[in-house]
């Protein structure tokens, strides 16, 4: 075992994946000599070449839209995009190409292509750098998006998503970037990258979190059952597809749930979670489910963020409101 | 066609090898040396070439208002600039073009029946891309750029002489991603031929919308080599595009040809250019006719032979015959196909709306032909590609 923050685990993961397979290769901004602003791919160029691990222009556009002609000459790309609000100017390269040349080519053409993005709020950051954008590519088919929250996770699923032939968006809670974990680095992954990971088990209550909420869901479950309250806390992991199998499971248990994230509430992942869950365990379900998350509001000034960010006391409070109902 | 369009267009410093009026080929110090090993064989097959590209063209067209079509590109006008510049690739090229390049896809070696069944509505593609070398049409203009430069990253990191080459229009020009692709293709030396056709218009909007100067100028700002090229030239836009592989082979990166053209017929079919060009400007460029342009080559050297006009006209009737009998007899994809292929892992979601898609439908066996029957969507109802 090694003691690893989570940024740490990424780039053992990365460095895994960059020796296991010769087509790997990472590009983006400041990933080189600089090793990314994060230092998640701090050294790797030293150490696989500066063919394996390249800067790219300043374009995000042209990074995704130049690893998908890679990765159609038989290369594995992982791309970095710096920060969650810089993604959008590659929003039609990944959405209407990357997301869209498998099932457009009759599946003559995979595009396993990885692409990072460290993502969400809390540390204090200006704007563009505190964002959650998820739901629009869980809403767009073709891609797989996955969230670690874990230096555990990310360890193994960043190498799962690399290994992937299909498009995978890679969400890392940046603000989770320095909590630490010991990590098998010989290990195999007991969770297929697909999965939802149940952390704390519980009987009264369901919280689903992913990314960055997973430890404040966490520790509210912790704080819940000072006052005698068993709640469940599932780490969702991956975004697209859902692993709704995990989580009717356990509100069959409980019968209550709480979808706690950072994005908008509003047609956010939890409103996805709400709905399918209501469809599939209606009979079985005590009160209505409830969620967290940010507002529908642009994301605030960092002076403000906390007032935005779901954190424990708005989780407690989503409990309190779900226990309420008899 | 207003002053400021007709100096971006100019064609004082495009390069021309054929002469407009017949004679002998026009010398060039730098590109006649490109086609010098061009023969009267050689010719007669460019010249068939663009009989039957022009053909393939035609019989769409037909198709298309026979209903069998939702809707065409026609490429009329444009096949010099697609047969010279396909005819200077290797087969292990790899071509990113537009949605107009069906010469191109025909000399590639895609059968034109493929090439329909996009336009026909029973695929988003139409062929292998691995199987020709060529990727299927990319609809959002000017997304295939950067494809092509990373394709090209990727044979440099191979060591492979190989190059990729890129086919847009002058609307193409105006896009971010056009600009990217330029630049990284100039950082990282990529082995790309950035081929622009410039046929006058995006859909109704001229190029003097896109762009203050000659388009071939936005190259030099990148560092990259630009060409102007006679895009009516079947034989120049070879020379040219020969010069621009070799550079690419020879590891000397990038180089950008822009192919002075025009687009005779519609944007599409669903397109009325005459709301937007006069009569006046679409006759002066059919003197410039490529097909006539060879043509009047191939007399004065004595090629133009009735046998070799007639072979030629049976080629292209044989061609557009079995093009008409593979479109009309299309085997149209199965209902339960659209959740085919939209991962290439296994996707629990997929695999659950495609259960429920099966049980509501009823569909016993994959693939039944009965189920797999429908109608095609209506040209008023297809929504126009750009």
């Amino acid at each position: 075992m090694t003691t690893l923050s989570l940024a740490k685990a990424i780039n053992a993961g990365l460095r895994r994946s960059l020796g296991s397979d010769d087509r790997v290769m990472l590009m983006g901004e400041d990933v080189g000599a600089l090793g990314g602003v994060f230092r998640v791919t701090d050294k790797l160029q030293a150490e696989f070449g500066r063919e394996r691990v390249f800067d790219t222009p300043l374009a995000e556009s042209g990074i995704i839209g130049t690893a998908i002609g890679l990765a159609m000459r038989g290369y594995r790309p992982v791309c970095e995009i710096q920060f969650d609000g810089f993604i959008y100017p590659a929003f039609d390269q990944i959405v209407s190409q990357l997301a869209k040349i498998h099932k457009r080519t009759d599946g003559a053409v995979t595009v396993p292509l990885t692409i990072r993005v460290p993502y969400g709020g809390g540390i204090g950051a200006v704007e563009h750098h505190s964002e959650s954008p998820e739901a629009y590519f869980a809403h767009t088919a073709g891609l797989r998006v996955v969230s670690c929250s874990s230096a555990v996770d990310a360890y193994g699923m960043i190498q799962q998503a690399i290994a992937s032939d299909d498009p995978v968006m890679f969400f890392e809670p940046k603000r989770r970037y320095w909590d630490k974990q010991d990590v098998d680095l010989d290990g195999i992954p007991t969770l297929g990258l697909d999965d939802a990971r149940v952390v704390t088990e519980g009987t009264d209550l369901t919280v689903v979190a992913y990314g960055p909420m997973v430890a404040t869901a966490v520790a509210a479950a912790r704080e819940a059952a000072t006052e005698g309250t068993s709640v469940e806390v599932i780490d969702l992991r991956s975004l697209s597809p859902i692993d709704f199998d995990t989580i009717e499971r356990s509100v069959a248990k409980t019968g209550r749930l709480v979808v706690v994230h950072e994005a908008p509430v509003f047609l956010g992942l939890g409103a996805e979670i709400a709905a399918r869950i209501s469809e599939r365990c209606f009979w079985m379900l005590e009160s209505p489910v409830i969620r967290v998350g940010g507002y529908s509001t642009p994301y605030p000034p960092s002076k403000v963020e906390q007032y935005y960010l779901p954190d424990i006391d708005r989780v407690l409070d989503a409990i309190d409101r779900s226990l309420a109902v008899q | 066609m207003s002053i400021a369009s007709i100096e971006i267009t100019g064609h004082a410093e495009a390069v021309a090898l054929l002469p407009t009026t017949g004679g002998d080929l026009i010398p060039h110090p730098i590109f006649s040396t490109y086609v010098s090993d061009v023969g009267d064989i050689e010719l007669v097959q460019m010249y068939t070439d663009l009989v039957v590209a022009r053909r393939i063209d035609t019989e769409a067209t037909a198709l298309q208002r026979q209903g069998e079509l939702g809707l065409w590109a026609p490429m009329q006008g444009q096949e010099a600039a697609q047969v010279g510049s396909a005819r200077a690739l290797r087969a292990s090229d790899f071509v990113f073009g537009s949605y107009r390049e069906h010469a191109v896809a025909y000399l590639r070696g895609v059968d034109p029946t493929m090439i329909l069944k996009l336009w026909r509505g029973s695929t988003h593609s139409g062929w292998n891309p691995y199987e020709v070398n060529m990727t299927t049409p990319a609809i959002v203009v000017g997304s295939q750029m950067l494809q092509a430069v990373g394709y090209g990253m990727g044979i440099l990191r191979d060591r492979s002489d190989d190059i990729a080459i890129t086919y847009f229009g002058d609307g193409a020009t105006s896009q971010g991603d056009f600009s990217e692709a330029l630049g990284f293709a100039a950082s990282f030396a990529a082995p790309v031929v950035f081929f622009c056709q410039n046929n006058q218009f995006a859909i109704s909007a001229s190029v003097a919308v896109q762009t203050t100067v000659p388009i071939v100028q936005r190259a030099a700002g990148f560092g990259i080599e630009g060409v102007q090229v006679d895009g009516n030239d079947v034989l120049a836009v070879l020379a040219v595009t020969r010069y621009a592989a070799e550079r690419a082979r020879n590891g000397d990166g990038p180089t950008f040809i822009e192919a002075v053209t025009y687009r005779m017929g519609p944007h599409t079919t669903s397109d009325d250019p005459t709301r937007y060009r006069d009569a006046e400007e679409v006759a002066r460029w059919k003197e410039r006719d490529p097909i006539d342009r060879l043509l009047r080559t191939l007399e004065h050297r004595g090629l133009a032979t009735p046998q070799m006009l007639a072979d030629t006209e049976a080629t292209a009737r044989d061609f557009a015959a079995s093009l008409r009998a593979g479109c009309i007899g299309t085997v149209e994809p199965a209902p339960e196909s659209i959740f085919q292929n939209v991962y290439a892992e296994p996707h629990s979601l997929i695999d659950e709306e495609r259960a429920e898609f099966v049980a509501y439908h009823g569909i016993l066996e994959p693939g039944s032909p009965e189920i797999g029957s429908r109608e095609i969507g209506s040209p008023e109802t297809t929504a126009g590609a750009r």
